[in-house]
């Protein structure tokens, strides 16, 4: 039980991260998860029956969660700047689409978004995020003070979000001390940004890791648990998803703060986001719906949901070729 | 960026997401199915309600003892004629066709179960039905491996199996009971429920259309009387029932000394054993599946929830917080979790025992979810404090009622566990496999769960201990039942 085990521990968490044995023994006494009922349950779920209404309500609410992301080698400065204007009126011909809520970038485009962004409050009334990767991103695998410099260098850049990735190496051979510092020294580097903690959990490979790895990122002060990279294949799953929403709830009811979660990666269609919205809604519970509190990390999703939104209000589907590709 | 309203949420509600009452093909009037033809019954007719609504859904022609005396000797004709003497590559085809029949019609079939009895259109389509071809297919492929799996050299059809089944499942039940009859060999005469007698009626169609020769399976409807008018029958050589425990009785009392075989699936209070370190969020799942299910109108509902004292009473806010999003409400629609109850009868039963469990001191909490003005609905409820002492503690409430009793050590638990004439169905949560298989060792029921509940499948024998009844069902154990084996101990 976190709550027993916290409760064993002291209040607050100050004594379960003293040092690594007691984060240890804290992490694995947190309950184990059935993965077979878990799927079972996730399954369950996705058979949820959402027409009209609320699913056109539905859709607005997932383009407004999206973090527009493109994390290419190949990517350029008009690429980005095609992003930010995308993001911002992600349908031109209907304007009353919302913006997404961040575009998601590598760090030396940062100050590419932030200068496409400049003014935007005032000559189109929408303003978007600046979240770019860190710390090495997609691996890890970099000395730590590296990984500082790349953070502090996005934040200074204009990044309001930055997304971190743990040290899976660190994390597999059980020294969640060193992943826990490494995120607290983050997060003290990424200033006023929100810190969003990639988990990569096709890596951690069984839903135990997640759940110890997701209370790992929390304690150290993460705002996001973000399952991927969108590098490794499972990248975003509904039961991962599950189960970081039960940590971010757990989380709420014992210190009655809430914190966010952004699947990412492998999220393509509009029936898949509100697959997902339905979780939020029934794992965590309604509170998180909303683009503070819970995110998409995507890319080809965004024109799903917009052609699925104009079929929502003109009663007919339209093409590819009526969405733009970037 | 901040949160978008003080709450941080918006409002976010599903739609009604009905399944089309049309796709059902309800039809006016429906016939009982005898010597392969529908006959108009000599009975008095009879009204099936749409217990989502409260009104009467359809007609059904009941049977009256002639007719019964028609069906059984049609049964005995088809069993001496062609159905015994065919071989079990034969037997195994109809079978099969059967099975196709009823996923070919599986849309309707479910729409038409709910409608009848109640339950979500989410269980009918996605576990009645499917599971009931499922039992088909599974039956189809042992007609022809009779002789070569362990009953013997040789083991033979009984005759003519009489068969009674209740309203919780009447499909899926109907398919458990003929599915293995006709593979062993054997015909049938099977009486479905007065309350939900439809589906049982499209089977029938599903039977006729897929060619069986005349009288193997014969569908009588009516009350219990004809029930006990079938069960009693002289020209019987197997009786089958699956219903109450008190109607149970009654019919060994009336079978015994006639020489005929006997298997009864009775009721059941399972109790559902939630150790300290159990994966909590999948043992929350695991309790409301158990309960909550078909409204907890199934024989091995999980309807005690035995909990480690250390966790009581984290996994009952839990439980409760879990409960809160299930949505009770019209059958039809595809985001339901918990429908109706089956009959106003029922519905009386279950308020009675409710109102016991308050009178005697236990703490009742009920689900806020708004019910149907209309219909035949309760709360999802959740006794806390319960003891061994009370009503609901003890007896069979078949409804979405739950009684939550603590314990501290595995002595206990199994203490309590077994401390009830019942013996179907039992749970363990533990994330130890040793804790989970010494339990399961001295649990006294017919079916154990180890971090799962409501898993069946038509491989697995299904059966009961003390009152829930004898004989298996499901597996080869199930196949026995309806087979004169050289050697009966050879399968158990």
């Amino acid at each position: 039980m976190p709550e027993t085990a916290i409760k064993a521990a002291g209040s607050p968490f100050g004594d379960v991260v003293a040092d690594e044995t007691r984060l240890r023994r804290f992490l694995d006494g947190l309950p184990g998860v059935d993965p077979v009922a878990l799927e079972q349950r996730a399954a369950s779920l996705a058979t949820r029956s959402i027409k009209k209404q609320s699913k056109l309500t539905a859709i607005d609410l997932a383009i407004s969660m999206v973090d527009l992301t493109t994390l290419e080698g190949a990517d350029t400065p008009g690429k980005v700047r095609n992003l930010v204007r995308k993001g911002l009126l992600p349908d031109p011909d209907r304007p009353d689409t919302p913006s997404v809520a961040a575009v998601c970038i590598y760090p030396d485009l940062v100050p590419v978004a932030a200068q496409a962004l400049a003014g935007s409050d005032n000559t189109t009334g929408r303003k978007i995020n600046i979240a770019s990767v860190a710390t090495a991103f997609p691996s890890g695998r970099a000395a730590s003070e590296v990984k500082i410099a790349d953070v502090r260098s996005a934040v200074q850049a204009g990044a309001d979000e930055i997304d971190m990735v743990i040290d899976r190496g660190a994390f597999l051979a059980g020294r969640y001390g060193k992943v826990y510092d490494e995120i607290v020294a983050i997060k003290e580097a990424a200033g006023p940004a929100r810190l969003k903690v990639i988990l990569e959990t096709g890596e951690l490979a069984t839903y135990d890791n997640v759940r110890k790895a997701s209370w790992l990122a929390l304690l150290a002060g993460g705002d996001f648990i973000k399952t991927s990279t969108g590098k490794v294949s499972p990248a975003a799953t509904l039961p991962v998803t599950h189960v970081m929403l039960q940590a971010v709830r757990d989380w709420k009811r014992l210190t009655g703060e809430q914190r966010a979660v952004k699947p990412a990666g492998g999220i393509r269609t509009a029936k898949d986001a509100i697959r997902y919205l339905v979780a939020v809604r029934e794992v965590a519970g309604p509170e998180w719906l909303d683009p503070y509190w819970f995110r998409f990390g995507a890319s080809s999703l965004l024109n799903d949901l917009i052609m699925q939104r104009r079929t929502q209000l003109e009663g007919h589907y339209w093409g590819g070729d009526y969405v733009t590709v970037d | 960026m901040s949160p978008s309203t003080e709450s941080g949420s918006i409002d976010w509600e599903y739609a009604p997401a009905p399944e089309s009452e049309a796709i059902g093909r309800v039809k006016d009037r429906y016939l009982p199915f005898i010597d392969g033809k529908f006959i108009e019954g000599g009975g008095d007719d009879l009204v099936t309600i749409n217990p989502g609504r409260g009104e009467p859904l359809s007609t059904v022609s009941t049977v009256d003892e002639a007719d019964l005396d028609t069906a059984v000797r049609a049964a005995r004709r088809a069993y001496e004629g062609p159905w015994s003497k065919l071989s079990g590559a034969e037997r195994g085809k109809y079978l099969f066709r059967i099975a196709r029949g009823i996923a070919e019609r599986s849309r309707e079939l479910a729409v038409l179960e709910s409608l009848d009895n109640g339950k979500p259109i989410k269980e009918t389509r996605d576990f009645d039905v499917p599971t009931a071809a499922q039992h088909f297919f599974y039956h189809a492929g042992w007609a022809d491996k009779l002789g070569h799996l362990g009953y013997g050299p040789d083991p033979r059809p009984l005759g003519v199996a009489g068969q009674v089944i209740p309203w919780n499942f009447p499909l899926l039940m109907a398919a458990w009971k003929i599915g293995p009859a006709l593979a062993a060999g054997n015909t049938v005469v099977i009486k479905p429920a007065e309350t939900t007698p439809l589906s049982a009626l499209v089977l029938a169609e599903i039977i006729a259309d897929a060619d069986l020769p005349p009288g193997v399976v014969n569908v009588v409807t009516g009350a219990g009387d004809i029930g006990a008018a079938l069960v009693g029958h002289p020209g019987l050589d197997k009786v089958a029932f699956t219903g109450s425990t008190a109607v149970g009785k009654q019919i060994q009392q009336t079978l015994a000394g006639t020489g005929r075989k006997l298997t009864l699936e009775l009721g059941g209070k399972g109790a559902n054993i939630v150790f300290a370190d159990a994966a909590i969020d999948q043992a929350v799942e695991g309790i409301v599946n158990g309960i909550f299910f078909n409204s907890g109108q199934v024989c091995c509902a999980g309807s005690r929830l035995l909990v480690q004292e250390p966790i009581a009473e984290e996994l009952i806010t839990r439980l409760i917080e879990r409960t809160e999003t299930l949505r009770v409400g019209d059958p039809l629609d595809k985001n339901t979790d918990v429908g109706a109850i089956n009959s106003r009868a029922q519905w009386n039963k279950i308020t009675e025992l409710t109102q016991a469990g308050i009178d005697e001191g236990a703490q009742v909490w009920r689900s806020s979810c708004p019910l149907p003005d209309k219909g035949f609905f309760v709360s999802p409820t959740i006794f806390t404090g319960a003891t061994q002492t009370m009503r609901i503690a003890r007896e069979e409430i078949f409804g979405p009622v739950l009684s939550v009793i603590t314990f501290r050590t595995p002595d206990e638990a199994l203490a309590k566990a077994n401390n009830s004439p019942y013996g179907l169905s039992a749970g363990v949560w533990t994330e130890k496999g040793s804790r989970a298989m010494a339990m399961a060792a001295r649990l006294q029921a017919g079916v154990i769960w180890d971090n799962t509940w409501n898993k069946f499948d038509p491989a697995s024998p299904f059966g009961g201990y003390q009152e829930s009844g004898f004989g298996r069902e499901g597996g080869p154990a199930g196949l026995a039942a309806y087979l004169d084996t050289d050697d009966e101990a050879v399968i158990k």
